[in-house]
């Protein structure tokens, strides 16, 4: 990657770096399983972004854009699952999302 | 990150539909069009009835843990300017080797004709979701 290409696409990289921080943050920072579930899509975002901007720097736009449906598809069964988990979190802890009430795993 | 968990799920088919944006600008609009029916679309809807169904913290919780976190978190703006200035000094140099652009310029092409083992995985990691679904649901039925 050059100078040049990170000039000209800077709003573009912003906006990728800009998404990976709050995600991170997101998971960091919060204890509610759902808030981490959002956290873990702003950084499947910043993935997604960036690999748009690859095919388009790199003209590679078919190859991309399979790739990101494939990444969608990905994200739409996981996310499924996890809010599945996620239910089964909160009728197991009696009302409670707290990734702390999480630890016994027992049974 | 906001205090309402409802209106972080919003603030997150938002940022759905502002890619969806930058994706058409970015001439993939075979990519945008699922990033806006699937993620900013069924994903929402997925995060909105699952917030639904779950019981809200009530404010002076949601205060309470905001303080707590800022206790617990306030040397994290120093990490990230930190590991910003760190990777601006690295000055990382990328080689992409990549095939010519012309084999691929139908995305449908790429699709079905150019990836028949990646299609194997998807199918596989499909089925395996319909089932992870289906067992989570059944053991809650049973209790």
């Amino acid at each position: 990657m050059t100078l040049e290409t990170l000039i000209r696409f800077w709003p573009f990289f912003i906006s990728v770096v800009m998404l990976f921080i709050i995600g991170l943050y997101c998971m960091l920072v919060t204890y509610n399983t759902i808030r981490v579930l959002i956290g873990i899509e702003l950084l499947i975002k910043a993935a997604t972004l960036l690999i748009i901007i690859a095919g388009y720097i790199t003209n590679h736009l078919a190859l991309t854009q399979s790739l990101v449906i494939t990444m969608i598809v990905i994200e739409v069964i996981f996310i499924t699952v996890a809010m599945g988990i996620v239910m089964g979190i909160f009728a197991h802890n009696k009302g409670s999302l707290d990734v702390r009430d999480t630890r016994n795993l027992k049974g | 990150m906001t205090r309402s968990l409802l209106r972080s799920a919003i603030g997150l088919a938002s940022v759905s539909a502002a890619l969806t944006i930058i994706m058409f600008r970015l001439r993939s609009p075979v990519a945008a069009v699922f990033e806006l029916s699937v993620c900013s679309g069924f994903i929402s809807v997925l995060f909105v009835t699952a917030i639904s169904l779950t019981n809200p913290l009530t404010r002076s919780e949601i205060m309470e843990r905001m303080k707590d976190r800022l206790n617990r978190f306030w040397y994290l703006p120093l990490i990230v300017a930190a590991a910003g200035l760190a990777l601006s000094l690295m000055n990382v140099e990328i080689f992409l080797r990549l095939p010519p652009a012309e084999a691929e310029r139908d995305v449908r092409n790429v699709l079905w004709n150019m990836r028949q083992l990646d299609l194997l995985g998807h199918i596989i990691l499909l089925i395996l979701g319909s089932f992870g679904v289906a067992v989570l649901f059944k053991k809650q039925r049973d209790k």
